[in-house]
């Protein structure tokens, strides 16, 4: 107790106070990126405070209140588990979305080293994934315009050598839903991969699946919780010593409160996301149609085959970076997929695959918090951000 | 080719995108029904946004050999 107390006074030495941003209130904005994280849903926040006094101990541990964790544990991966269409021996928890994407390629990959090491992934999987099969001999099947992957093309890519095929389930960047179950049908024998990261929580989990991830920063859980699951029969080889955590498929102790928290956010996102659903989806509807009626913007993405909550558009002629600047001096927070916003300054894969324009990209992600009112005041703001923007480029003409 | 081999190309090497876009627009709208724009661009943005321009306002690509693209004005 003394020295939590010693810790908690010493927060007074740190130059940054939780809660306050310099100049104005940090919930003063409207954000508008829940594809890129949310805040914790209420009902996790509670399992949280709730876990970090009673799921402390090291669910490996034989004693009472490791027993106690181990119970909670297994609770909530059978939570996610269910959530996932899985059998709880079939779910790991990893560090985030990213682990998880990368210990399910490798390995898959290693399982299946008999066999090859040829791997199929669409054009607009995550860069995670692009980044697992860089050292491996891969196909990437084109999309459509609308960010469908081109299925004749799939099935011509497989091939015998063909070791795992990836599939996101729905673009992060652009919502277009995957076919997925048609997808794992042509894929026989070659493991699917599926990157759930959009859908968990939001929409319906694709069958056809022998592994699939998601991360919990996604549905409202936590940040530093991934999940992999791996089919039973699927042949799952890791690259890292094998111990009594997770099933040997993701090392180390799991931050049990975190994983605790993000089972109730699933348990309770899973529950909300009929209506949730039908909500989000009237608004981004409404979204779509006055953005694309706007000049020169083009609405990106499938109209109706899409993730409920995302929206995505390109404005001709302006900058994403000053744009996604603009937007947020008028209190709307959002992301864009142009180079210009990027850390490497190339412009957005997904993009580029489905042949829209690349600059002036906003994407606009909903969550349970965004009101009707939220989106009556940013269809209000957007014409006169960019009809600003392009008055100052000097492009008003053209 | 359509007849503007005398006309020089846009240098847009260097620039970012979407400076190379917007000055394919004015230049094409300085030239007649037919006749083509070719337009030097090396941003890794230029190839797929000179041709989503050309789709979305109903011109023809030509040519694209990055970091050259030659547009011919349709519309």
């Amino acid at each position: 107790m003394r020295a939590l107390a010693r810790l908690s006074q010493s927060r007074r030495l740190l130059p940054l106070r939780v809660g306050v941003s310099y100049g104005r209130s940090v919930t003063a904005a409207t954000n508008l990126d829940s594809a890129s994280g949310l805040p914790l849903h209420p009902a996790a926040r509670d399992a949280l405070l709730a876990a970090l006094d009673d799921g402390w101990a090291d669910p490996a541990r034989l004693y009472a209140s490791g027993r106690r964790a181990r119970q909670l544990l297994d609770g909530a991966r059978a939570a996610v588990a269910t959530e996932l269409g899985a059998r709880p021996d079939e779910v790991t928890f990893t560090p985030n979305g990213t682990a998880a994407l990368y210990a399910g390629v490798a390995g898959a990959l290693a399982g299946r080293a008999r066999v090859g090491e040829h791997v199929v992934h669409s054009a607009i999987e995550h860069s995670a994934v692009l980044h697992a099969v860089a050292a491996h001999p891969a196909t990437a099947v084109p999309v459509d315009r609308l960010g469908r992957v081109d299925l004749t093309a799939w099935e011509q890519a497989l091939r015998p050598d063909t070791a795992l095929a990836c599939l996101i389930a729905a673009s992060h960047e652009v919502g277009t839903l995957q076919p997925v179950e048609r997808a794992a049908a042509l894929c026989g024998e070659v493991p699917l991969l599926v990157d759930a990261g959009q859908v968990l929580g939001r929409a319906r989990v694709p069958a056809g699946w022998s592994l699939l991830t998601g991360s919990a920063q996604k549905w409202g859980g936590p940040a530093g919780v991934g999940v992999l699951a791996v089919r039973t029969g699927v042949r799952f080889v890791p690259g890292w010593p094998e111990d009594e955590h997770e099933l040997g498929r993701s090392p180390g102790a799991v931050p049990l409160p975190a994983v605790l928290a993000a089972a109730v956010a699933l348990q309770a996102v899973a529950g909300e996301a009929a209506g949730e659903e039908l909500r989000l989806r009237a608004l981004t509807d409404r979204i779509r149609h006055e953005v694309a009626a706007l000049p020169d913007v083009e609405v990106v993405g499938d109209p109706a085959d899409r993730l409920p909550h995302l929206v995505t558009f390109s404005c001709l002629y302006v900058d994403g970076e000053q744009l996604v600047r603009a937007l947020d001096a008028e209190g709307f927070e959002v992301s864009s997929g142009s180079s210009c916003t990027s850390s490497s300054l190339e412009p957005s894969h997904v993009l580029v695959a489905m042949g829209v324009l690349t600059h002036g990209n906003v994407r606009v992600s909903l969550s349970r918090a965004t009101t009707d009112n939220d989106v009556d005041r940013f269809l209000a703001v957007l014409p006169g951000v960019v009809e600003g923007l392009r008055a100052q480029a000097g492009v008003g003409d053209l | 080719m359509t007849g503007d081999s005398h006309r020089p190309a846009i240098d847009c090497l260097g620039k970012p995108c979407p400076l190379p876009v917007i000055e394919l627009a004015r230049a094409l709208a300085g030239v007649e029904l037919g006749e083509a724009v070719t337009l030097l661009a090396d941003d890794p943005a230029a190839a797929s946004d000179i041709a989503a321009w050309c789709r979305m306002r109903g011109q023809r690509l030509e040519r694209a050999e990055p970091p050259s693209y030659t547009v011919v004005r349709v519309s």
